[in-house]
């Protein structure tokens, strides 16, 4: 459903993406795991036709997006729903006028029928009679359960996660996990998750991917990950860092 | 400094190239009917209803110190009654237009430069593509229409305002005749006048709103990068107005000759 080919990306002179290649299948809920700074936002944005590569291939149901303009790839991105890492949810708007964005403008749904589905997903969320707050009124955790139902409301067949927890306590993370995979479970979507939070991985995951100096490195189920012997996947699924002198 | 100045100008007209783009897909989005009038209504409010006291404002003191300074100078050749005709040919074809397009540059062009920018900082404009919407139908063309419609309109209350300012100080104050004075204004002032500061204005509009929307979306990042764009926004909008202005003049004068 999803593929990609020898994806290359560079910032400057910086290569973040030096040649990815993967396939996801539909239905399928995937973990891409890696260091900060190493690319995996910016490979999540490839999908969605956010960012165009320098060179290869992103090819959604055969179709390839990697160099299409962005009237054409509008259509493409009506099967995708997007959580962003700090939500961006538009801060003129309530709650309910987030959620319903994207239904008022596909027009093919009542007020009514808006405002039901707009509260069915409100309580999907757990974020029951929130309709009328603002964005700068929720916590974190708040604004991205808002910025998941706007992502999922008009059902989508993918759903891309840029990092979900990040910034959020443990029990707030927690829950955001327990949504992801309520999300999946429910609505049968396609599931690509971009994390560097372990616990999170493990619990989401039935696949996970590891980014490593611009390539994927390593593919496997979450229990292969988690006891991999290859020394980058165990420093970096442990949390263990290279050791350096410093003088100070 | 050979490269330096070789990449001034390469970024200058890069940054050129892409405000043409971007006001062809704007022109393009309008002709495709994709405008949501509830957004364009409220652009007409935010850029037209909100902007009335700074324009009256100003309106009504260039008109007051024009009608001084012009009788000032014409009283010594005794054609006091000829002040508020030259205030209101100045108001309807120079005036009026240019200072309502600096004042919207600076209120309006700001804004937008600030409200587009803070949205691409926080990836909402990501956000919106990612909702299948084109930035430019849902973002830039209600703007640039709100202020193309409301450009003309608040340059007509301006000269109005212009105008009419100058008469009670002409009279109030300069003790000129009334009458005459009111007279000569409209012997004086043609339709051509009028024409060609409305025409400047909707341009002004057009220029001043596609410079903002460019800037707030192609604009840095953070803090530092909003700020940069905001200020950019307002300073090459108004460069742009007065440069335009005289190239405006010129060819008005050729098409519109009185």
């Amino acid at each position: 459903m999803i593929e990609v080919r020898d994806l290359k990306k560079s910032f400057g002179s910086h290569r973040v993406l030096d040649g990815v290649n993967l396939k996801i299948e539909k239905g399928e809920s995937v973990v891409i795991i890696g260091a900060s700074g190493g690319g995996k936002s910016v490979l999540l944005k490839h999908l969605i036709g956010l960012t165009q590569p320098d060179e290869g291939d992103v090819l959604i149901e055969g179709q390839n997006i990697a160099h299409m303009n962005e009237r054409d790839l509008i259509r493409v991105r009506t099967k995708f729903g997007m959580l962003f890492q700090m939500a961006a949810l538009f801060d003129s708007m309530t709650v309910a006028e987030n959620i319903s964005f994207p239904l008022r403008r596909e027009k093919k749904l009542t007020e009514r029928e808006i405002t039901e589905r707009v509260s069915d997903i409100l309580e999907m969320v757990d974020l029951p009679g929130t309709e009328n707050k603002k964005p700068a009124e929720l916590s974190g955790g708040m604004r991205k359960r808002v910025g998941l139902a706007r992502a999922i409301v008009y059902r989508p067949e993918i759903v891309l996660y840029d990092e979900p927890t990040t910034g959020l306590d443990p029990i707030v993370s927690d829950s955001i996990d327990q949504l992801m995979v309520k999300v999946v479970e429910k609505l049968k979507v396609t599931s690509i998750v971009v994390t560097h939070d372990m616990r999170s991985a493990r619990r989401v995951a039935k696949r996970i991917l590891m980014l490593h100096e611009g390539k994927i490195h390593v593919s496997g189920t979450p229990d292969e990950i988690f006891s991999s012997k290859d020394p980058i996947v165990h420093n970096f699924v442990n949390g263990i860092s290279e050791e350096k002198e410093h003088n100070f | 400094m050979i490269n330096y100045a070789r990449s001034a100008v390469t970024d200058w007209f890069e940054g050129l190239g892409r405000g043409g783009i971007l006001a062809w897909e704007a022109v393009c989005s309008i002709f495709r009917g994709r405008i949501s009038s509830r957004d364009l209504l409220y652009q007409i409010y935010f850029i037209g209803i909100k902007s009335q006291s700074v324009v009256l404002i100003t309106g009504a003191f260039t008109g007051m110190v024009m009608c001084a300074q012009t009788y000032f100078q014409f009283h010594k050749v005794r054609m006091d009654t000829a002040t508020l005709a030259v205030v209101s040919v100045s108001m309807a074809s120079e005036l009026g237009p240019v200072l309502t397009g600096l004042m919207l540059a600076g209120r309006v062009g700001a804004a937008i430069a600030a409200e587009l920018g803070t949205m691409k900082v926080t990836e909402q404009i990501d956000a919106l593509r990612t909702l299948a919407t084109h930035p430019v139908d849902y973002l830039v063309v209600p703007r640039i229409m709100g202020t193309v419609l409301a450009m003309p309109l608040l340059t007509a209350e301006s000269i109005a305002i212009g105008i009419g300012s100058g008469y009670v100080v002409g009279v109030y104050l300069l003790d000129i005749d009334p009458t005459y004075l009111w007279h000569n204004m409209l012997r004086y002032t043609y339709p051509q006048h009028m024409a060609s500061g409305f025409i400047k204005a909707t341009c002004f509009g057009a220029m001043l709103s596609v410079v903002a929307c460019y800037k707030g979306l192609h604009c840095g990042q953070g803090a530092e990068g909003v700020g940069r764009a905001t200020t950019e926004a307002v300073v090459y909008s108004s460069i742009t107005i007065l440069i335009s202005n005289f190239f405006l003049t010129m060819l008005l004068n050729q098409m519109l000759p009185t």
